[in-house]
């Protein structure tokens, strides 16, 4: 975990990701029209059925393929000075800059300054009884928890075994499953936050929902 | 004041012309704006009997103007006529033709589809001072003046569901069905029991239903119209349209727009003129049997004097239908003579629609006629007068010697057979008997065959296909090149070479067994016994019944490039020796689609299975519906087919589609959707419409795999989902173990 101060500044100062697009195998490179700083496209639509912008085609034995654009922003590079010849798997073909969305970048912070404990196995989780009165009569961020603590109940198939949580001491920040709904494996359950830095955390958050401005 | 509810009306008569003629003679609607305008200044102001006498002047004013627009309605804006929220709905329909009725499909916005109404209804009429209360099964779409549930009238699946499920009723209580057609199409949603599968079902249910069946059509599109108008009797309202699509669609299609752009209003306007879709059209075609005549410009719910047309008219239909399936002795000959007579009150007339099982058999027989003669005019076919007749006597001699070998020979035969193999069992169990003794005597035991025992005593060899290749291989096969996998992203496939690919993989990818499509020939030769196919009907062609502009270019280059002379191949072939009829819809000729040389061609395929006794088998290659440049002569194929398919299965035989590629539209709705037995090749897409058209219809996005086989396996459209290199054996094993009784093999 690290301060949340920290993080926010470590992204101010770079407010985005840089990804490259590489040749999927080898073959001879042909890059269509785009210029560098032209906007592009990763797959999208609600099965993500929509391909992503074209960048060039890679040809192995007569047979061309689509190299596509496989995130949202900006096209940071494009070397062009590999058009026309022959590539190896893995080479770069260019790099997309994606400027980091608020959604993206509250996720990163407390991602990143935040304690995250995750579900162990796919099933239905509860908050013990007591837990779960606290939680809804006066919200999650009223219960302070500690390592050994029997926080859930774990249902699955009928069956229901207490499950202890493990991790530092601090207020739960936010919860994140529904009592009727099963949870995968490695999914989140709740995210804790070290007590000191909970107004800092909360600080941080509505400040960069309302003063973030997201780039292209 | 009265005079202000007058104008009021004559305001919604304009408000209405306005809407029919968007943007088109302004100078009448200016008069009559005028009129009106000056009507409402003057009127305040004068004597009761100056207001009488102008509105006398106003309203004549508005009928002639409406007269003269009445002579000048384009096709297109007949359509705007039929869907206008003014139009006589099913609903003013069942208040006003009807002497009672009961909605049993739901009421209102509860059932399970508000855009398919059902209703039991009477009708009483009177004969010597008898009244007599005839029931009848109301089936029909509700557009609801625009109420927004009603989905415009068009019916989901389930909807089409109800009615088939209400046909069965009144067929159980004998009594007549009136269908009202309503609809712009069916919804295009696969959701169970899918659109196409359960229009399918509908039309091979009407093909056989033993009540009389009347249709009355306003507004018919397509597949979603055909759905509850196999009938006897067709009738069309003056104003009212029949359509293998919209002129919106046609004029996409035409103009070739994608992602839901809008066509030019003088493109739709010209696809509604060349799609010959009024009711004089189609009257002219013989796909509706009798116009009834509307008021200017269309009925509206206040023309009460339409209504009592409406109600002679359904009743004049039922009436000669069920006469006419009693059989015309001379009594009801002369009651057929009477009811011609226009002046003849029906509501004191009175015909029994009680039928007997002949009645009820020759009723379906007569129905099954119409609908397999539609259209016959319009077939193109180069064969000789001669070669015709000879296709005539040919069939009339198969017809006499399958009933004579199946009917008589084999069926005594096999008694005789029977009778024989029993006696012969006897005498040889009597033989070992008496023997036994003189046999011990000899020492001679038993010899038991070398090569029996070791059959009985080893394991089976592995009998490996002796086939080491394809017969038929596809061209893509020659080229020096890589091909990768649609999949290869998410399933990892490596990159194919293209002669493996297409030769010996038959198009299958080594890694995900994704099918990539090939060429109908492939099954065409490498599926059916070498040398076997003998191809029949090679004369019918694919025309331009319509003279769509600019369509008989498409077709002659159609022509050329696949070099056959319509989308439908018919040929006889044997697979291991058992002989079949099949029929190929071939994907390349105009995409699949199915017109009168199509659909005429399948019929004879059918019919001449039926008299060999052979089985049916159809590969639908792939196809995109009807085609739409023959208007209402493609989608009347879709009954004419089914009712060939249902002919065809009721005879015995055994009707097996096998579909590949992507089969969407009016032939899945109709005569394929109905099979008992349907398989898919695998990557294949079936459905009603294609992603482009569901998402402009209906504005709802649909999964990539929306039409994929597996879906429509899940949904129990189809039976099963093949590998295209295992369709000769499993066509095989369905030849042996699907079908009817009737099988010359069996």
């Amino acid at each position: 975990m690290r301060d949340i101060a920290e993080v926010l500044e470590a992204l101010k100062a770079e407010p985005y990701t840089e990804k490259e697009v590489c040749a999927p195998h080898s073959g001879v490179i042909t890059f269509t029209d785009i210029a560098e700083g032209a906007k592009v496209h990763g797959f999208t639509g609600m099965w993500k059925e929509i391909p992503g912008t074209h960048i060039a085609t890679i040809t192995r034995e007569k047979n061309p393929r689509k190299v596509l654009a496989n995130e949202r922003g900006v096209m940071q590079k494009v070397y062009r000075e590999l058009d026309g010849t022959f590539v190896e798997s893995g080479t770069p073909l260019g790099v997309i800059r994606h400027y980091l969305t608020r959604q993206e970048v509250v996720s990163r912070l407390l991602k990143e300054s935040l304690y995250a404990f995750c579900a162990p196995e796919r099933a239905k989780y509860y908050f013990t009884p007591d837990i779960d009165t606290k939680v809804k009569m006066l919200g999650c961020r009223t219960v302070t928890i500690h390592d050994g603590m029997e926080l859930f109940i774990v249902s699955r198939m009928k069956r229901e075994v207490p499950l202890c949580y493990s991790g530092p001491t601090g207020i739960i920040y936010d919860v994140y499953f529904d009592q009727q709904k099963n949870v995968d494996a490695g999914a989140p359950l709740i995210v804790v936050c070290p007590p000191d830095q909970q107004s800092a955390v909360e600080d941080v958050v509505a400040r960069v929902q309302s003063e973030w401005v997201e780039g292209e | 004041m009265e005079w202000e509810k007058q104008l009021h009306q004559l305001a919604d008569r304009l408000n209405y012309i306005k809407d029919i003629f968007p943007g088109k003679h302004a100078e009448d609607i200016s008069e009559l704006e005028n009129g009106l305008a000056a009507a409402r200044e003057r009127f305040p102001d004068c004597a009761a009997a100056e207001v009488q006498a102008g509105l006398a002047a106003l309203e004549d004013l508005f009928f002639r103007t409406e007269c003269r627009l009445e002579d000048k309605l384009t096709p297109m804006d007949k359509v705007r006529i039929v869907r206008h929220p003014q139009r006589v709905c099913l609903r003013d329909i069942l208040e006003n033709v009807y002497d009672n009725y009961t909605e049993i499909g739901g009421q209102g916005e509860h059932t399970n589809d508000p855009a398919m109404v059902i209703a039991r209804a009477y009708i009483t009429r009177k004969r010597n001072g008898d009244v007599y209360h005839q029931p009848v099964l109301v089936i029909g779409h509700e557009k609801g003046h625009g109420e927004e549930f009603r989905n415009g009238g068009s019916a989901k699946p389930w909807g089409n569901a109800k009615a088939k499920h209400y046909m069965g009723v009144a067929e159980t209580e004998g009594i007549p069905i009136h269908a009202y057609v309503f609809t712009p199409g069916g919804y295009p949603l696969e959701d169970y029991p899918g659109a196409a599968q359960q229009i399918a079902k509908n039309i091979y249910e009407m093909a056989g239903l033993t009540v009389p069946l009347i249709a009355v059509f306003s507004e018919g599109g397509s597949g979603g119209a055909e759905a509850i108008s196999l009938a006897d009797r067709r009738l069309m309202l003056s104003h009212g349209y029949y359509s293998v699509i919209s002129p919106e669609g046609a004029a996409a299609i035409e103009g070739r727009l994608r992602g839901g752009a809008r066509a030019s209003a003088d493109l739709v306007e010209r696809c509604a003129r060349d799609l010959h879709l009024t009711a004089e059209d189609n009257l002219k075609f013989g796909y509706v049997d009798k116009i009834i005549q509307e008021p200017v410009l269309g009925a509206r719910p206040y023309h009460y004097e339409f209504f009592r047309t409406v109600r002679q008219e359904v009743l004049r239909a039922t009436d000669e239908v069920v006469l006419k399936a009693r059989g015309l002795a001379p009594l009801r000959a002369a009651m057929l003579r009477r009811l011609r007579d226009r002046e003849l009150n029906l509501d004191e007339f009175f015909v029994s629609w009680k039928l007997s099982r002949a009645a009820r058999q020759r009723l379906v027989e007569m129905r099954q006629n119409k609908f397999i003669k539609a259209s016959y005019g319009e077939v193109r076919n180069t064969r000789s007068v001669m070669g015709r007749l000879g296709d005539a006597w040919s069939e009339q001699w198969w017809e006499i010697y399958n009933r004579l070998i199946y009917d008589l020979y084999q069926r005594n035969r096999r008694t005789f057979g029977n009778v024989v193999e029993e006696v012969r069992s006897e005498w040889e169990m009597f033989k070992i008997r008496v023997l036994k003794p003189w046999n011990k005597l000899r020492g001679k035991t038993e010899e038991v065959a070398v090569t029996s025992e070791e059959e009985l005593t080893t394991l089976s060899d592995w009998d490996e296909n002796s086939r080491s290749g394809w017969n038929w291989v596809s061209k893509k096969a020659r080229e020096d090149r890589a091909v990768s996998c649609p999949y290869s992203a998410q399933r990892g496939c490596m990159d194919m070479w293209a002669p493996d690919l297409y030769d010996e993989f038959a198009g299958v990818c080594s890694t995900c067994g994704h099918h990539f499509p090939m060429e109908y020939q492939w099954v065409m030769n490498n599926c059916f016994d070498e040398g076997s196919l003998y191809e029949f009907n090679t004369e019918v062609e694919a025309g331009n019944p319509l003279n769509f502009p600019d369509f008989d270019a498409k077709i002659a280059d159609a022509k050329q490039k696949t070099g056959l002379k319509s989308g439908c191949i018919t040929f006889e072939a044997r697979i291991d020796g058992v002989q079949c009829v099949v029929a190929i819809l071939v994907g390349s000729f105009r995409g699949g689609s199915v017109g009168v040389a199509e659909g005429s061609k399948f019929v004879a395929a059918a019919d001449r299975a039926r008299r060999k006794r052979y089985p049916f088998i159809v590969y639908c290659h792939g196809t995109a519906g009807i085609r739409i440049q023959e208007g209402t002569h493609g989608v009347i194929q879709m009954p004419r087919c089914t009712v060939a398919v249902r002919r065809y299965i009721e005879a015995g035989g055994l009707y097996l589609v096998l579909y590949d590629t992507k089969s969407y539209g009016g032939p899945v709705a109709s005569f394929l959707g109905c099979a008992f037995y349907q398989f898919a090749i695998r990557s294949s897409d079936i459905g009603f419409a294609g992603p482009g058209v569901i998402k402009n219809t209906t504005g709802i996005d649909i999964a990539p795999d929306h039409h994929n086989c597996y879906k429509a396996l899940s949904r129990g459209h189809i039976q099963g989902v093949w590998d295209r290199r295992d369709v000769r054996v499993n066509l095989r094993q369905a030849l042996e173990t699907m079908g009817g009784r009737n099988l010359y093999y069996r």
